[in-house]
């Protein structure tokens, strides 16, 4: 999974995407009074790290275990034809399942909104939820879809021709929002929602 | 009609000229006098006496769809043949003297090449009883080979007597040696390949298991046994051997055996389905030393027309057969002349006197296979050995498109076949035969 | 990812473990869900061609493909006017017409998916659901899921498989393709029911099954057809049996997690007893449930992206 990533400058840096992490962490359990109800679903790849931190985050604040997980969307996109086929990633839905709890949906980047609409669809045929809450570390813009995230990051105003790229530690072996150039303007429009 | 043919190398050898008048070679010399001749430029042209097939399928009657004695006949002339033997297995089989005479007929009108008729063995090829092969050989089409040929005569004592029977009346029983037990349901050389195909193997000790068995009755009766595409390194050894203790046995092998190896049966291209099937390279090596060194006599073509829902399905499906007379020459000049294993005095051997001899039309009226000299039968062909060509289906005159050599660059080309003393094929293309009717 | 799935030799080790993985996904996401359908293959058209009766292959490639929310349509051309070869391109033909796809196809005649994936009389992609006696490679797919979820990776992994190699496309395709999973396979047949050439198989062949048994991970019994006895390739069933059938002696010789598998229909009492079948090492009902999840994973990856997955880009929105 290497990148090429010469001319990408950093946004975020690790210490500010753990202060975010902290703070949207703060947020939820305030919105959903508590967090006896909560189910953190994490958006594979980089969604289910980012979510396993957020329920850690969570955990320490309350004092109680929050179940998390990870839910791949491949198999709801509306897109699936516009590319090539994929490996699926993993997905787990804790034990105890979404019936009746408030789900919050973790991604990286919120870009189109074709992915979160996927995962919608996905949580449809896993259960049926109290509420879903959408968390996601970066909000760039450029929406397609009527979505709009619950909890974000960093706001981050870009071009169409830009790039933004999170690094996570358990992937990447690092934290880090960057931005730069997108190599191919028109891949580009997808891009981040295909990761 | 008079023809000059100018400084054409005959069987490869110096240039001379050839004057054909009356349907005979009048001189052969150089300088010759064209006075009234229609002259022939054959600078660097090879000159051979007229290709004699001893294994052509025609399909008529009963398959015009896929070939006709007309078709056949116009195939074989471009592929400089003048004389083919139609084989037996029409609908209704040539079992008769009824049969064979009305084929024979046909190619007379015709006319762009001599047919002769073979005889079937059996009545019906189905291996019971033996057809009136003495009807047969007296008739006008005067049968000397005969063959069940598609089917082997697979019971010893038929085959015996079938053997013997013939000795009365100069014929020779042509062998389509296949043990029928041991290739049941056969679709293809069996090896690693078809077994990794999984498709029915037809393996070589069904067919050596046969010549083995018909050497050794040929020799116990004192009889003349021909084997017909002959295509392993063991029925080479068989044929060598039986050579050796100077029995009266002859084999032939088919174009395709001379080149193609079993591989491409890989994609299930039933273009590459024949009976009997492609074998290894070893296979294709030892056929072409055998045909080389004499111990094959002849090379024969199979020309098999199928037609094109026959090939264009399934594996198992699909009809067993190749197109071979307009593509035979060119594929000998690869095989054997460009490697050096014989020259064109051997080509002229292997696909005109040899033939001509076993199939017994070298003398009498209709005469084939004769020496190019003075006072023989203008049955002449020139060949272009510079010449190359890409096979193309679509450009062949047979009725069918089965060609297993499409897309393939193969050199030489023929110029022009004389019939008689009549150019058939000129520049590489039929004339009109109905003029050659005239003549006659 | 993949045009076509002709033959399991066809798969490198890597989509061989991709189309595993998937199956592994499909599992998780559809069982033990109120919802097993997925919307992912919605608008696609799969066509069940089925030249040869086979209702178990044929029901768990349209529960497959319903699963994908695909159009299924079965076509059974068994009995019908298609007997004669020429009916495979008017077959395709009319397949093409219809939209189809992706084509699934079960042939008594080897090679006849080649056929219709060469030919240019469709575009669909093809899956060989069972040629002749050539292969079955999701038949071997759904053999080496079930193996590896049991025994873990197959790497290293001896794997006995008994029967009849000879005429069974299951042997061919588990053979290429546990070998290129890197599993160490034994063959064990009599000689009448080994092909020539089987030395040169990625496979050690053997003509003695007690001698294969000690330290297999797996042992597959393929059925033994009885007509087969009449054409001397044995000579009785009990013969047979008694030298190559799976029986509770043999059974007690295996390690204790080794596993039984058999694709199916079983003769009991001939391959394999009625214990060794019906005991709790024996994962052959697994086999039948892990085939719906194989043949899913291969018709999202065969029909979810864009074209035959040789173009690298990223599509526009
Ligand atoms: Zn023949």
């Amino acid at each position: 999974m290497s990148r090429d990533l010469s001319g990408f400058r950093p946004v975020l840096s690790d210490d500010e995407i753990a202060r975010a992490l902290t703070r949207m962490a703060h947020e939820v359990v305030e919105r959903s009074k508590g967090a006896s109800d909560l189910v953190v679903l994490g958006i594979p790849s980089r969604g289910v790290p980012l979510a396993q931190r957020l329920a850690r985050s969570i955990s320490s604040v309350e004092d109680i275990d929050v179940p998390v997980g990870a839910i791949d969307v491949t198999m709801y996109r509306d897109d699936l034809r516009l590319r090539p086929a994929r490996a699926l990633e993993p997905t787990d839905i804790p034990t105890g399942g979404v019936d009746g709890k408030i789900v919050v949906l973790v991604d990286d980047v919120l870009y189109s909104g074709r992915t979160i609409r996927a995962a919608l669809t996905a949580l449809d045929d896993v259960g049926r939820p109290q509420a879903v809450r959408l968390a996601v570390l970066v909000d760039r813009g450029h929406r397609e879809l009527p979505i709009r995230a619950d909890h974000v990051g960093k706001n981050l105003p870009t071009s169409v021709r830009e790039s933004v790229k999170v690094l996570v530690e358990e992937v990447d072996g690092r934290d880090a929002v960057l931005i730069g150039a997108a190599e191919d303007p028109v891949a580009h429009v997808d891009l981040e929602d295909a990761r | 009609m008079i023809v000059l043919i100018k400084g054409a190398r005959l069987l490869g050898a110096e240039p001379t000229d050839l004057l054909l008048r009356d349907g005979v070679i009048a001189e052969i010399g150089s300088g010759l006098d064209g006075t009234g001749a229609t002259v022939i430029d054959a600078g660097g042209l090879v000159a051979l006496p007229g290709l004699v097939d001893l294994h052509t399928h025609l399909r008529e009657p009963g398959r015009e769809d896929a070939e006709t004695i007309a078709s056949g006949t116009r195939a074989a002339a471009l592929g400089g043949f003048t004389a083919v033997h139609a084989m037996a297995n029409t609908d209704p089989v040539a079992d008769t003297a009824g049969v064979v005479e009305q084929v024979w007929r046909l190619g007379r009108e015709i006319g762009y090449a001599d047919v002769r008729p073979v005889g079937a063995v059996t009545v019906g090829l189905d291996g019971q009883r033996l057809a009136e092969l003495g009807a047969m050989a007296d008739s006008a089409a005067g049968v000397r080979v005969f063959s069940d040929d598609g089917r082997c005569v697979a019971d010893a004592l038929l085959m015996r007597r079938a053997l013997e029977y013939v000795k009365a009346f100069g014929g020779v029983i042509a062998q389509h040696a296949q043990e029928p037990r041991l290739t049941e349901g056969a679709q293809m050389n069996e090896s690693e390949l078809s077994g990794r195909l999984g498709l029915r193997g037809w393996p070589r000790v069904a067919e050596e298991a046969i010549i083995a068995r018909d050497v050794m009755l040929a020799a116990h009766v004192g009889s003349r046994l021909h084997i017909c595409h002959l295509s392993t390194r063991g029925s080479v050894e068989i044929v060598r051997l039986a050579k050796q203790r100077g029995l009266p046995v002859t084999a032939e092998v088919t174009p395709h055996h001379l080149l193609l190896t079993e591989d491409l049966v890989a994609g299930y291209d039933a273009r590459y389905k024949v009976n009997p099937p492609l074998r290894s390279a070893d296979d294709v090596a030892a056929v072409r030393e055998g045909l080389a060194d004499g111990t094959i006599d002849a090379v024969a073509t199979d020309h098999a027309p199928h037609p094109v829902e026959d090939k264009e399905c399934e594996w198992d499906a699909a009809a067993f057969g190749m197109l071979g007379l307009e593509t035979a020459l060119s594929v000998v000049q690869h095989t054997m002349v460009d490697t050096g294993l014989l020259d064109w005095a051997g080509v002229a051997d292997r696909m005109s006197f040899a033939p001509g001899r076993i199939g017994k039309c070298d003398g009498g009226d209709f005469a084939q296979a004769r020496p190019l000299a003075a006072g023989e039968p203008a049955n002449v062909v020139l060949v272009d050995p510079s010449a190359s060509r890409t096979v193309d289906p679509a450009a062949s005159v047979s009725l069918s498109r089965n060609n297993p050599y499409e897309g393939r660059k193969l050199p030489g080309s023929v110029v022009a076949t004389f019939l008689r003393g009549f150019p058939v094929v000129e520049n590489g293309e039929l004339t009109q035969s109905s003029i050659q009717k005239g003549m006659r | 990812m993949i045009r076509h799935l002709l033959s399991s030799s066809d798969l490198t080790r890597e989509q061989a473990t991709t189309i595993l993985d998937t199956a592994e996904e499909m599992a998780r996401l559809t069982e033990g869900r109120s919802v097993k359908k997925l919307p992912t293959l919605r608008g696609r058209t799969v066509v069940n061609l089925f030249f040869e009766d086979s209702t178990r292959t044929r029901t768990s490639f349209e529960l497959a493909a319903k699963r994908l929310s695909a159009d299924v349509i079965n076509f059974s051309a068994k009995g019908s006017s298609v007997s004669k070869g020429e009916s495979l391109k008017d077959t395709a033909l009319t397949l093409a017409a219809m939209g189809a796809d992706a084509v699934v196809v079960r042939h008594s005649a080897s090679g006849a998916p080649y056929r219709l994936a060469d030919s240019g009389w469709i575009d669909a992609n093809v899956l060989n659901a069972g040629d002749g006696t050539h292969e079955h490679p999701t038949q071997a797919l759904l053999d080496a899921f079930t193996m590896r979820h049991h025994l873990g990776d197959l790497d290293g992994r001896h794997i006995v498989i008994v029967g009849d190699v000879l005429h069974g496309r299951v042997a061919r395709s588990n053979v290429s393709l546990l070998a290129t999973l890197g599993a160490r396979v034994t063959v064990v047949a009599p000689p009448t029911l080994l092909p020539l050439g089987v030395e040169h198989w990625p496979c050690e062949v053997s003509y003695d099954l007690d001698a294969a048994l000690p330290g297999a991970s797996a042992v597959m019994m393929l059925r033994v057809q009885q007509e087969r006895m009449n054409a001397a390739f044995f000579p009785s069933a009990r013969e047979y049996s008694r030298r190559y059938g799976l029986d509770t002696q043999r059974f007690g010789r295996l390690s204790d997690d080794a596993i039984v598998l058999h694709p199916g229909p079983m003769n009991r009492g001939m391959e394999i007893t009625a214990e060794v079948a019906d005991s709790e090492r024996s994962v052959i009902v697994e086999q039948v449930t892990n085939g719906v999840y194989v043949r899913m994973a291969v018709l999202y990856l065969m029909l979810a992206g864009a074209g035959d997955g040789t173009t690298g880009q990223e599509g526009a929105a």
